[in-house]
């Protein structure tokens, strides 16, 4: 008889290693996908609040006010970007999203008074219409960036990087470069799209500097200017955006998600969003521009917990994309046969660079992205986004907050080491955050 | 003739009044005197008028042109007319990095040489270089033509899309899918046409024409050493 229990799987081996071995045997090309890190990384699951109790006193829920306003671009811009939720809708591009998609993300943030952000390829006329508040991302690639666009922008993102893959550049494969994308981009249709990983006309923080000052001559110093970066060296990075001129500065965790990026950038390069705010609030605090220089965060944010623990570690509002992308439906339960065509299930599938999204979100074919009403899709995300108001609301108010920003590390504890060292607050029950040399 | 001197006056202010020029404004004569290597010296123009710079300007000199002429009396830093979508900018001396950068029309003209990736990502404009470029020029290079009547540096339109390159000197390298192609009647109509719209007096038939091998379009194992 056949004895299971004499099966031994292999930690270094486990089945899907072995299928990438496979896979890179018959291919030999790197894996290339979408969505975020998969492996597991500390998270702000690992953070819990302390509610008040006799030592503090909470705020009412639903009778106190907790304020959820946020003001970005107070440094220097003429008009800053006034959002009454700190929960903004990330940069993803019409082309990697489908044009319903990017519709139903700036209905959904207008309605709530927040922002969406443009990504490679420029600003579609859907997008700018559907959004009250749009971000246009000023990438390296350049592609489809005209001075009519950035002059109709209600603030400017200089991407320096994204979570997924800090130090790469975009990719669009050619099954999703359609004529209309390939002519948004002044590229062939249907050839595998890289975007550049550097910017074409500066590099270092010196240039940067010189390249903000650009952007600003260029749209009268109306709007703010956002620097973004990938989460690595987060404490540096920061420094010199401050130095360089930034308005803000966006911190993306390598939780944040891509459209089409090869596997072993999304899981091996970057740190967590977890440091990544911590050493981005101490780098803004060591230069005094802490809430001068407003700090958005993003990889990961799933939750209202996620919200206000990034808020009560110095981050001034959140960004989501992924997160935003399943409330559109991303995994769900639908048209399962399409999912197992990708070679997948719902809940595991990452493959947006197919061009095949079962449910509409991330394609380009018209009978997929039909699967997503733009009206309803934006219902959903706006629906989540209350949620996650609420959410965080209410944590807030539990610690006795009557706006989320005055929500702070003091209020956290953390419920591993790894994650009392990354957020720099005390292992739960003790006064001890490793490193900082406390008993 | 409105005169800007910008030992008196701010990049702000010139800007600024730039950009307040109604369409169909009759001050369409400017002048700029002493910029002293000021950057972003008239960016984000759209109106239809003729800057002269008189001097040595930095960064970003003319970028993001629309329907303007700028033309520079003196040499220019690292982005001349960077993302240009029209119009015409003229260096009289020579240029630094990533002249014309990025730019998606109009037509940008270096009298003299320019330093390394020049035409970098051009998306549709016109590049004619009276010198030389230095290397990496064209890389990435999307659409549009760039015309080098002296020498080209190494690595000459590395990983090239569907942009065309005339050089009538010597090419130290060529970059990645970049490949010498054969120079027909029209190309040769076509770059004496740029050369005559650069004002630039070269000889059309000396030239030579690089483009795309269009071998690195889609990934392809057997062209891994390349990317
Ligand atoms: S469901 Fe669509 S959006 Fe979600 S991971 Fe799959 S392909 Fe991408």
């Amino acid at each position: 008889m056949f004895d299971e229990r004499k099966l031994r799987g292999s930690s270094t081996f486990p089945p899907h290693v072995i299928a990438e071995i496979q896979r890179a045997a018959d291919e030999g090309l790197y894996y290339i996908r979408g969505a975020g890190a998969k492996r597991r990384v500390p998270t702000f699951d690992d953070l819990v609040f302390l509610g008040a109790s006799v030592s503090r006193y909470p705020l009412e829920g639903y009778r106190e006010t907790c304020d959820t306003t946020v003001t970005i671009g107070t440094r220097y811009a003429k008009k800053p970007v006034e959002l009454k939720i700190p929960i903004t809708i990330a940069g993803m591009s019409f082309g990697a999203l489908g044009a319903n998609a990017k519709e139903a993300l700036g209905l959904a943030a207008s309605e709530m008074g927040t922002s969406t952000t443009t990504g490679d390829g420029g600003m579609t006329d859907e997008e700018r219409r559907s959004s009250k508040t749009l971000v246009y991302q000023y990438l390296p690639s350049r592609y489809g960036m005209q001075p009519d666009q950035l002059r109709k922008a209600d603030a400017i993102e200089v991407v320096v990087g994204q979570g997924a893959k800090p130090g790469g550049g975009g990719m669009l494969l050619g099954q999703k470069i359609t004529e209309r994308v390939a002519e948004m981009r002044t590229l062939p249709v249907g050839i595998d799209q890289r975007s550049a990983c550097r910017h074409p006309d500066w590099t270092g923080p010196d240039d940067l500097e010189i390249k903000i000052r650009e952007l600003r001559e260029i749209t009268d110093w109306q709007v703010p200017i956002y620097v973004k970066c990938g989460a690595t060296r987060t404490s540096f990075d920061v420094m010199l955006a401050v130095k360089a001129g930034a308005d803000a500065v966006v911190v993306d965790g390598m939780q944040g998600g891509t459209a089409a990026t090869q596997n072993v950038f999304i899981e091996d390069v970057g740190i967590p969003t977890l440091p990544a705010v911590r050493l981005a609030v101490d780098a803004l605090q060591e230069l005094d521009m802490h809430r001068k220089v407003q700090l958005i965060v993003s990889g990961g944010i799933r939750t209202g917990a996620d919200v206000a623990k990034a808020l009560a570690l110095g981050a001034d509002a959140v960004s989501i994309g992924m997160a935003a992308l399943m409330a559109l439906n991303c995994n769900a339960p639908l048209y399962e046969e399409d999912y197992e065509a990708l070679g997948t299930r719902p809940g595991f599938c990452h493959h947006c660079q197919t061009g095949k999204c079962p449910v509409g979100v991330t394609t380009q074919e018209p009978e997929l992205e039909a699967r997503l009403e733009p009206k309803a899709a934006a219902r959903r995300v706006r629906n989540y986004l209350t949620s996650l108001t609420l959410e965080c609301q209410t944590l807030a108010r539990a610690c006795g907050k009557s706006h989320v920003h005055n929500l702070e590390p003091e209020d956290l504890v953390a419920m591993t080491v790894e994650a009392a060292a990354m957020a720099r607050v005390p292992l739960a029950g003790t006064k001890w955050i490793p490193g900082s040399g406390g008993a | 003739m409105p005169k800007v001197d910008l030992s008196t006056d701010t990049v702000r202010d010139l800007n600024q009044r730039l950009h307040d020029l109604e369409p169909g404004t009759t001050e369409t004569d400017w002048r700029v005197i002493n910029p002293m290597g000021a950057h972003a010296v008239a960016v984000g123009l759209e109106a239809s008028v003729h800057v002269e710079i008189d001097g040595h300007v930095g960064y970003y000199c003319a970028g993001m042109n629309k329907e303007a002429t700028v033309v520079v009396h003196g040499n220019v830093g690292t982005g001349f007319g960077e993302n240009i979508m029209s119009g015409t900018v003229i260096c009289h001396g020579n240029a630094s990095q990533s002249a014309g950068a990025t730019g998606h029309g109009g037509l940008v003209v270096v009298k003299g040489d320019t330093s390394a990736r020049c035409g970098i990502s051009m998306k549709g404009v016109d590049i004619v270089v009276g010198g030389s470029v230095g290397h990496m020029s064209a890389f990435m290079a999307q659409a549009g033509h760039l015309v080098v009547c002296g020498d080209a540096g190494a690595d000459l339109g590395d990983s090239i899309y569907e942009a065309t390159i005339y050089v009538r000197g010597d090419v130290e390298s060529l970059g990645s899918d970049c490949v010498e192609k054969e120079m027909t009647p029209e190309h040769v109509a076509k770059v004496r046409e740029l050369l005559q719209r650069a004002g630039i007096e070269a000889d059309a038939s000396q030239f030579r024409r690089y483009g795309s091998a269009r071998k690195l379009y889609n990934f392809n194992i057997d062209h891994a050493a390349n990317y």
